[in-house]
């Protein structure tokens, strides 16, 4: 069985974003990019399937700017087998991303596809599920925990309440949540060997696939700030607060 | 055109933050409709028709959709869709798993997560951790939103809608449940709770929660934590408040032994009041905390629970 992998490059999670001064989106110049934290636990199970013996090769998609060449190489270094880029410069909206992954699905066949349930950055939390309602196959979302066995795989999510078991019919669409399971490092070997992987790049044209964005961005502003506040000296001092200035107590 | 609200339910209630959707809605149309759909959802149906502004409530009766799997109910909403303008639902761990399925199938994009709607068409919705705020208008005629509650002031009870009983479409048969593990509370729901305690990794330990309990219980709040709280194991994940976890707005928000991330702060930054317990003084959650109080946590949280009993 192959599993198919998106990873997303995306502004690392530490940098402090910065809205650009013409409001029309957040600054992304000289900015340390990585891969999409949800989507290094999607590889790394996909790895596990693999050291297993449940998966036979793991590829790597991304879609986005050549740039996106770097975070399909940490994929390759962490243990993926092989790379697919479909490379655009547009902006490329979940639905888009979604038509992208199931023209390679159409291609490659793979029997479980693990993407993120979110990207860190535009925190759609859409893509799987779409290429899931595109594909008519099940999804489970929100995984916490994965059993592969006899054509079905079991997945424990995380729900509102607590924990939620379903039992789904391969091949099926996974979106991961975070403890899955914690990410490997690549080690300097690895590294090494992952630029002799293969890498293909494909353009959405080739692949029939319209990507024109359907939502149009009008503006992209600061949020409001929050006033500073004070620092009280002792619980006292804050019990009093809360009751007559806050009120909330 | 009406707007259609899908509603997640127990069987015997609606979810208290479909009153928020509902609420949303009333933004985008002349008229707001919310589906039920369950087996045995008479009662959930119910709880539906008594939110004002609702017009009708549709309820579909079918075993498959006992469970809310996505297989199952995205069918069903995808054949009512063309009825409506838009199709709305609350940013919960249901609406994001059936909202995307819903749109792909009709070839629309999804809005996720609006904080305000500007016009039918147009809503403000946060991006990067609430770190900048996306104003985003859809040509799709059917435009699919999710709404985050919070944002919304629920709309309240007492009105009494017709309900509609209609058809289901049926098991897509490609997924089955097989049992939750809840967690078990008497505490409010985190979501909706007016007092929230949160904790973190310097409480150190799932034992050491304990005193967050207390302190919760004496207060009346829900209880959170952050993401380093669950992956250490101290409480269970549905907990976890944040950009990849709940979002919350209480009235009064404590952070304890939480250091501020910004992956943190996207999910209680808009909370009226935020109290902070914290050892270090440089922590950023010090940053949004109207009242900072500097020390370690286990000798100022016993110190509190008292000094709130005394009253
Ligand atoms: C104002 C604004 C301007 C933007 N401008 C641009 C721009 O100029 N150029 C640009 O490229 N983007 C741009 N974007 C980002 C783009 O819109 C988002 O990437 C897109 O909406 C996808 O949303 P998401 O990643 O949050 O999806 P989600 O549904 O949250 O992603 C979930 C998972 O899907 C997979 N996935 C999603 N996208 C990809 C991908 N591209 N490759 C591989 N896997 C993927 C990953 O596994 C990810 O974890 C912009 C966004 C905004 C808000
Ligand atoms: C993809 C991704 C998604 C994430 N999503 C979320 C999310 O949704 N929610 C979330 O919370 N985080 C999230 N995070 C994690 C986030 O980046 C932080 O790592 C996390 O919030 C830190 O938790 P913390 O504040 O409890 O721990 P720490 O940062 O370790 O802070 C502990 C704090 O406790 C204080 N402390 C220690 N001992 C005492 C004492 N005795 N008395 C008083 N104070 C004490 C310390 O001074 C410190 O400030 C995410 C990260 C990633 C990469």
């Amino acid at each position: 069985m192959k599993v198919l992998v998106a990873v997303k490059r995306v502004i690392d999670y530490n940098v402090k974003i910065r809205v650009k001064a013409d409001n029309t989106g957040v600054e992304t110049a000289n900015v340390k990019m990585s891969m999409n934290p949800f989507d290094e636990i999607a590889v790394e199970e996909a790895i596990r399937m693999k050291e297993k013996g449940a998966a036979t090769e793991v590829i790597a998609f991304s879609a986005g700017p050549a740039q996106c060449q770097e975070t399909i190489r940490t994929a390759l270094a962490m243990g993926a087998d092989r790379g697919i880029l479909v490379q655009s410069d547009a902006e490329l909206q979940p639905l888009a991303v979604a038509k992208l992954l199931k023209a390679v699905v159409d291609k490659e066949q793979p029997g479980l596809v693990i993407v993120g349930k979110q990207a860190i950055d535009d925190d759609s939390n859409q893509t799987g599920q779409m290429l899931a309602a595109l594909l008519g196959w099940s999804v489970g979302t929100f995984a916490n925990k994965l059993n592969v066995a006899d054509g079905t795989v079991e997945v424990k999510r995380e729900v509102d309440g607590g924990l939620e078991n379903i039992k789904i019919k391969m091949p099926a669409v996974i979106t991961t949540d975070l403890r899955l399971n914690e990410p490997r490092y690549a080690s300097l070997p690895n590294i090494m060997k992952a630029k002799k992987k293969p890498i293909e790049t494909l353009a959405p044209d080739a692949l029939g696939v319209d990507v024109a964005p359907r939502l149009k961005t009008l503006k992209v502003e600061e949020p409001p700030k929050r006033k500073s506040g004070i620092k009280v000296k002792t619980v006292a001092e804050l019990v009093e607060k809360l009751r007559n200035e806050a009120g909330v107590i | 055109m009406a707007v259609l609200v899908v509603a997640a339910h127990d069987g015997k209630t609606v979810r208290a933050n479909v009153a928020n959707a509902v609420a949303a809605a009333a933004q985008m149309g002349p008229e707001v409709h919310v589906l039920v759909a369950g087996s045995n959802a008479g009662e959930a149906a119910q709880s539906a028709a008594a939110i004002q502004g609702v017009a009708k409530v549709l309820q579909a009766e079918d075993a498959a959709y006992a469970n809310w799997l996505a297989e199952d109910i995205a069918p069903l909403v995808v054949k009512l869709a063309p009825n409506y303008s838009h199709v709305v639902m609350a940013a919960d761990s249901v609406g994001k798993n059936i909202a995307p399925r819903v749109a792909a199938m009709l070839d629309v994009a999804q809005v996720s997560e609006a904080i305000q709607v500007v016009s039918p068409d147009t809503f403000v919705r946060p991006i990067y951790a609430g770190n900048a705020m996306a104003t985003v208008q859809s040509a799709d005629k059917i435009k699919i939103v999710t709404v985050r509650p919070t944002n919304f002031k629920a709309a309240v009870g007492g009105g009494s809608a017709a309900i509609e009983q209609i058809e289901g479409t049926g098991s897509a048969g490609l997924s089955s449940f097989a049992g939750a593990e809840l967690s078990k509370s008497e505490r409010p729901e985190l979501t909706s709770a007016k007092i929230v305690v949160s904790g973190g990794r310097g409480l150190q330990s799932g034992e050491n929660f304990k005193m967050l309990e207390t302190l919760a219980d004496k207060l009346g709040a829900g209880l959170g934590a952050s993401r380093a709280a669950v992956d250490a194991g101290y409480v269970p994940n549905d907990y976890q408040v944040g950009q990849t976890g709940k979002v919350v707005a209480p009235d009064l928000y404590i952070a304890i032994g939480i250091s501020g991330a910004i992956q943190h702060l996207a999910g209680m930054k808009d909370s009226k009041t935020i109290v902070a317990i914290n050892k270090d003084e440089e922590a950023p959650i010090f940053q949004v905390a109207d009242y900072g109080l500097v020390g370690d946590l286990f000798q100022l949280v016993p110190e509190l629970t008292a000094a709130i009993e005394k009253k």
